[in-house]
């Protein structure tokens, strides 16, 4: 037995030798120390890390049966769209690796909201971590258009038309925006061209970025450290070696609990894939098992429940201004209401981090927040009614407020003082 | 960047001249990769004009042809249908329709060559969905109590009359593109070519 660990140590001095492993192990894995009161909330980080794996290995499948040919087959209907049906239907477990692929984009961003939410619970974002914010949010918005550029590839209706939409949404930015559009198509309409070009974006392009800026995100992690759910820095309190007190190797503590997160996780996510795949239309849009069709618009066209919220705020914005179109500012309110986001770090002037230690201000406008993000989100949905808009717009405009007063209300709340070192709640 | 014996100023210009030379050569590459994704000889071929026969073409009845992959209406509207044009000005974000949105033989009243035959393409302003139809008039229609009938944009709302003319306060900007078009004979319709030359 000695000998074999003989071998092992050798093998692994060797290496160290050449390549820093155990160097790299120590700094990411057995001696990272994260704060010892992480909560539910902190799952999810290393969820959308999961997710991210599954959504490669199976997108990889994926592409060894999907064709991204938008011409019509010898029975009248589009090549990608048939391909799909054929991965549904003729593939062994091809049904299987693809419902995991378009649950796990769902999943994707269910994971991420939550992700995101945490950080906002305890003020993940504020300094020293404004980088990791930004990393974050930029992964965030390739998220969404590695979901837009996939949506577009089984070709069906939904696909079509939301794609017409979004790319013709860059058509409506003065002077270049007609060019840019047919730049992003590459056709007139959305065609071949464009079902071709998305499917390079979304199988090589953006998954190379988001590889990145997901290192990135991780480096950033590990150079500043952990926030946690009391939002105190546990570097600031060390024992002799350094140590920080309120710290415990992220392995094996919380490699081991996020094994925990990861079981609850794919047992939800088996249910959804074996019973659900299509969760009420919600996953899986009904009107997009209908083929590509350039000439009809489906009576009833949504994206997809994860774009919802910017959509309604895009739809609530019907009056122009500075003589320029509403639909110019459509546009620029529904980039806004994501990049907004981004800048929470500069906007947040509260002495705390935490919600624990937060006053009624900041709590009453971040309710406010949540409920009108779930109200644009399910207005989203449904089709346009004036008092939905009318509903829509008050909502954006609540949405805008808790981004745009936060630098007041803030630095006006009433705080608890936070704790010297974490608490165990 | 001082000059001390550290640093040797001739060779920093060089080295700032190569980067700024290699930067311009990166810049220059990029072109050809950008200019890949603009349309294609192929595209820009295609788009030939369309003959549509509309002897068949009912009052009251609206029938669909594709164009350059977009979908072109051509509504043959009843007199009423043509009455009511006239009647809701007010509420039309552009109803003498200044905007070029159309050649200039349908900048009129019905914005059509023939009175009653509309060809319009059926891409809405705004973000490009194509409305549906809604011939009824009045509550029926699901719009509101006075529609005198027209077209409702399912993605976003917007409405149009049956001229193609956007209705005030709405997502699309423009009333619905006129393309160009002109008979050969009675009930011979091509969509795409005029006689403009």
């Amino acid at each position: 037995m000695s000998k074999v660990n003989a071998i092992l140590q050798g093998t692994l001095n060797w290496v160290d030798e050449r390549f820093p492993l155990t160097s790299n192990w120590k700094a990411h894995l057995s001696e990272y120390y994260a704060p010892k009161n992480f909560n539910f909330w902190y799952f999810f980080g290393s969820l959308a890390m999961l997710v991210l794996v599954i959504q490669i290995v199976t997108g990889i499948f994926l592409t060894m049966h999907f064709k991204p040919d938008a011409s019509l087959n010898a029975s009248g209907v589009p090549v990608a769209f048939a391909s799909v049906e054929y991965i549904m239907r003729d593939v062994p477990w091809g049904w299987l690796i693809r419902y995991m692929h378009s649950t796990g984009a769902s999943a994707f961003f269910i994971v991420v909201y939550m992700h995101m939410f945490r950080g906002m619970l305890y003020g993940s974002y504020r300094k020293p971590r404004e980088l990791i914010w930004i990393f974050g949010m930029v992964i965030f918005l390739c998220l969404m258009a590695e979901a837009f550029f996939g949506y577009l590839l089984p070709w069906g209706q939904m696909s079509f038309w939301g794609a017409q939409v979004i790319v013709n949404l860059f058509s409506a930015i003065p002077l270049i925006g007609p060019d840019l559009s047919l730049w992003l198509r590459g056709d007139y309409v959305v065609g071949d061209a464009t079902l071709n070009r998305f499917f390079a974006f979304h199988v090589i392009a953006v998954p190379l970025v988001l590889l990145g800026l997901v290192a990135a995100h991780i480096l950033a992690l590990h150079e500043v450290g952990s926030n946690n759910p009391d939002g105190v820095e546990i570097k600031k309190k060390k024992d002799a070696n350094g140590i920080p007190l309120d710290g415990i190797p992220f392995h094996p503590y919380y490699s081991v609990k996020d094994i925990v997160g990861v079981v609850v996780f794919l047992m939800v996510f088996s249910v959804i894939v074996f019973f659900m795949p299509e969760f009420g239309g919600y996953f899986l849009e009904y009107n997009n098992f209908f083929p590509a069709d350039p000439l009809v618009t489906p009576p009833h066209i949504a994206p997809v429940w994860y774009f919802t919220p910017y959509y309604s705020i895009l739809r609530a914005v019907t009056y122009p201004l500075f003589g320029i179109d509403a639909k110019f500012w459509g546009v620029v309110a529904m980039g806004a209401s994501t990049l907004i986001i981004a800048l929470l770090p500069w906007l947040d002037r509260s002495p705390v981090k935490s919600i624990r230690y937060r006053g009624p201000l900041y709590k009453g406008f971040l309710a406010a927040f949540i409920v009108s993000f779930f109200i644009l989100g399910y207005l989203g949905m449904l089709g346009p009614t004036p008092m939905r808009t009318l509903v829509a717009q008050i909502c954006s405009v609540i949405y805008f407020a808790f981004f745009l007063l936060m630098p007041i209300y803030s630095s006006l709340d009433k705080c608890q003082p936070e704790p010297d070192r974490v608490t165990s709640k | 960047m001082s000059c001390d014996d550290t640093v040797d100023c001739g060779r920093r210009r060089l080295l700032v001249a190569t980067a700024a030379a290699g930067g311009v050569a990166g810049v220059a590459v990029a072109v050809p990769f950008v200019a890949s994704m603009l349309p294609s000889e192929r595209a820009k071929a295609a788009g030939a004009p369309v003959e549509v026969d509309i002897s068949r073409l009912a009052p009251g009845e609206m029938m669909t042809v594709e164009w350059r992959g977009k979908p072109v209406w051509i509504i043959n509207r009843t007199k009423e249908q043509l009455a009511s044009l006239a009647k809701i000005g007010e509420k039309l974000a552009d109803p003498k329709s200044e905007k070029n949105m159309q050649p200039a033989y349908a900048k009129n009243e019905t914005r059509s060559i023939k009175p009653e035959i509309l060809v319009a393409v059926g891409i809405c302003t705004h973000l490009g969905c194509s409305p549906t139809e809604k011939f009824k008039t009045g509550a029926e229609s699901g719009i509101d109590a006075d529609w005198p009938g027209g077209f409702f944009c399912p993605c976003h709302g917007s409405t149009f009359d049956l001229a193609g003319r956007v209705y005030k306060s709405k997502p699309a900007p423009d009333n619905l593109e006129i393309p160009p078009h002109m008979y050969l004979g009675d009930a011979k319709l091509v969509i795409g070519e005029d006689k403009k030359a």
